[in-house]
């Protein structure tokens, strides 16, 4: 299984490794306080925040797991795309980016600060910075292991430089450095991984080659012919595609729940739209970030089907590392692809790629992470402003910069456990996941209705992740063998598959979270007045500037029809 | 601040060029590109990586100018 780097491919990954920790030393001197270090100063054009609210969401997890999953599922995974992804950003873009932008606030959980209250942005907060940490560990660890297995890296090594580089130009250069890096990765994952979708397409007889060598496999796991190279046409019943999942799960637990809580409220992703110029800028971001995101399919879940047709045909001598149980791994899918079709130089430049798209991530989760810890926690519950603006800047921006480095050591601590105790990070990530969809009602109803109360957000927030927890812990995926899929209070219910179960516990969560915010707004008091709600919410928001004047690309509406136009193409295309 | 379109025209220009000139030196290796089914990728990445990093160099330059 291994495979042998030459001195090309390790001088382009130097070249990168120089580039990216270059950028963050030519950035070095603006950082002039904590507001340029940790929010950019709000200069970036809306192009380039938008390649990297993009990349920083094509982490390595992101990389490895799609290429699996086109392997498992097929063309279905494009569901996390088209439909799980894509809405939910023109609604970002085009509903809620005036409020988040417009308040000024620097972070999500400041922006419930200043909509609700002190407790519902501390809850939001610690559980925020908590998830950011354990998310990059568990993909340094992840990619590590590949590295290991496959290259023969040194775990240890591999992991302790990968995350220095990404230190180095993050402290630096703070979330300037990051969003400059992640557009230069952005290109670096594209281009990494083009020759592989070329070469594996052309090795198969191109789409329809791909479509007769699919056939007699989907046949033999009892599906239609087509299922693995269609979409929604065999998504009228969970049995009849591999997913496991019919539509309405697919629509509304994918396309509604999961999707509006991960873009809308993971604050990840919308820092990058907060580091904007300008609201008419920040507004395009998630747009523009849509643009390319419609076509990463094409760029990682394809070479993923096509592996499912390398991997059933003995002459190709494609192989995937098994686990115990004899079945593949499909993490590897996308390197062992990279190593059947790349010769030394590309190979590196694909190495390069999967390196990228994992800095990316990484220094997105700890831009996020520091800048919660210095706003939200620092600042609110360790040590106030004092009203020097100066003197606050500097110390922010000192506490700031520790705070990187905290991140990533607590990143690498959390990346050993992972290595040590696989199952319970497993299962700490499963219950962090289920912190965004009741994120996503409380907001969504405190944007959009004057009316809800701290209280009731704080409850609904609350009472939505402990359902969500409940709910995980009553039900299993048909043939789990661990406690960490679910189940570990009793079994009350058997899901299909795992990704059934997913669904249905963030609709939980999101039904109970919205239904007892309503409900105790009703019964609480409005202790906000209708001048602190001022730009929050939007009956009490003066309406937009008129842009009619502007061009229609230069529009957000103009730019979303765009978007949902081309979306619907490439859904009925596949379908 | 720092126009990103000159590291990363610079970056795509420096490995576009090592990796064509590899191509160029690789050209007769049949062995090595057995793998992608018989096509230098180092040659035409090489190119495409290199014109792609002067596109960008070229746009940071003009911005440049209007400035």
């Amino acid at each position: 299984m291994k495979v042998d780097l030459s001195w090309i491919d390790y001088l382009i990954m130097i070249i990168y490794f120089l580039f990216v920790l270059g950028i963050g030393w030519f950035l070095r001197k603006f950082m002039k306080n904590a507001n340029a270090f940790l929010e950019a100063g709000r200069s970036m054009p809306a192009w380039v925040a938008g390649l990297a609210f993009i990349s920083t969401n094509l982490g390595a997890l992101e990389v490895m797991g799609m290429t699996g999953s086109g392997m498992k599922y097929g063309m279905l995974t494009t569901h996390f795309y088209w439909i799980g992804a894509i809405p939910a950003m023109i609604f970002l873009a085009v509903f809620m980016m005036p409020f988040y932008y417009g308040s000024k606030a620097r972070s999500v959980p400041e922006f419930l600060k200043l909509r609700y209250d002190e407790k519902t942005r501390g809850l939001n907060a610690i559980l925020f910075a908590v998830m950011t940490v354990l998310a990059s560990g568990i993909s340094m660890y992840a990619l590590a292991i590949l590295m290991e297995n496959v290259l023969g890296w040194n775990f240890n090594l591999s992991l302790w430089v990968s995350a220095l580089i990404v230190l180095g130009y993050t402290y630096l250069g703070g979330l300037s450095s990051a969003i400059y890096n992640e557009v230069l990765q952005f290109f670096i994952i594209v281009i990494g991984l083009l020759p592989l979708v070329f070469l594996s397409l052309k090795d198969v007889g191109g789409w329809s080659g791909l479509k007769a060598q699919l056939a007699p496999i989907a046949t033999a796991k009892g599906y239609a012919a087509d299922t693995f190279t269609t979409t929604w046409r065999y998504a009228g019943e969970a049995s009849a595609n591999p997913l496991g999942v019919e539509w309405f799960g697919i629509l509304f637990g994918l396309g509604f729940v999961l999707s509006f809580g991960y873009w809308c409220t993971n604050f990840l992703i919308v820092q990058r739209a907060f580091a904007a110029e300008s609201k008419a800028a920040a507004r395009k971001v998630p747009l523009i970030g849509a643009l390319p995101k419609m076509f990463i399919p094409f760029l990682i879940i394809v070479p993923g089907i096509i592996a499912l047709a390398l991997f059933n045909d003995p002459t190709k001598g494609f192989t995937l590392p098994l686990d115990a149980g004899g079945k593949p791994i499909y993490d590897y899918t996308i390197i062992m692809l990279l190593k059947q079709y790349l010769p030394a130089g590309v190979l590196g430049l694909g190495i390069t790629a999967l390196l990228a798209s994992f800095m990316s991530g990484m220094a997105g989760n700890v831009s996020a992470f520091n800048t919660v810890w210095t706003y939200d926690i620092y600042q609110s519950y360790i040590r106030p402003r004092t009203g020097n603006e100066e003197a606050d800047g500097k110390h922010y921006l000192k506490v700031g910069r520790i705070a990187t480095i905290f991140g990533i050591l607590l990143s690498i601590a959390s990346a050993y456990i992972a290595s040590k105790f696989g199952n319970i990070m497993d299962f700490l990530q499963t219950i962090f996941s289920l912190i965004n969809a009741p994120l996503f009602a409380v907001i969504f109803l405190g944007m959009f209705w004057k009316r809800t109360t701290g209280h009731a957000a704080f409850t609904g927030l609350l009472s939505g992740f402990l359902l969500a927890l409940l709910h995980h812990g009553l039900t299993i995926p048909a043939g789990a063998t661990t406690l960490v899929k679910g189940g570990w209070i009793a079994v009350l219910h058997t899901y299909p598959v795992e990704m059934a179960q997913n669904f249905w516990t963030a609709i939980i969560a999101f039904t109970v979270s919205t239904s007892v915010t309503i409900g105790l707004t009703f019964l609480t008091k409005q202790k906000k007045s209708d001048e602190e709600l001022h730009g929050l919410v939007y009956s009490l928001t003066p309406r937009e500037l008129d842009d009619s004047h502007l061009p229609w690309y230069e529009r957000p509406a103009g730019l979303a029809i765009l978007v949902g136009v081309i979306c619907l193409v490439l859904t009925i295309m596949f379908w | 601040m720092v126009d990103i379109r000159i590291p990363i025209g610079l970056m795509f220009s420096i490995i576009g060029v090592l990796i064509s000139v590899f191509g160029l030196f690789t050209m007769s290796n049949t062995e090595m590109y057995h793998k992608s089914l018989g096509i230098n990728v180092n040659l035409i990445m090489g190119v495409l990586m290199l014109i792609f990093g002067l596109i960008m160099l070229y746009y940071a330059r003009k911005k440049k100018k209007v400035e």
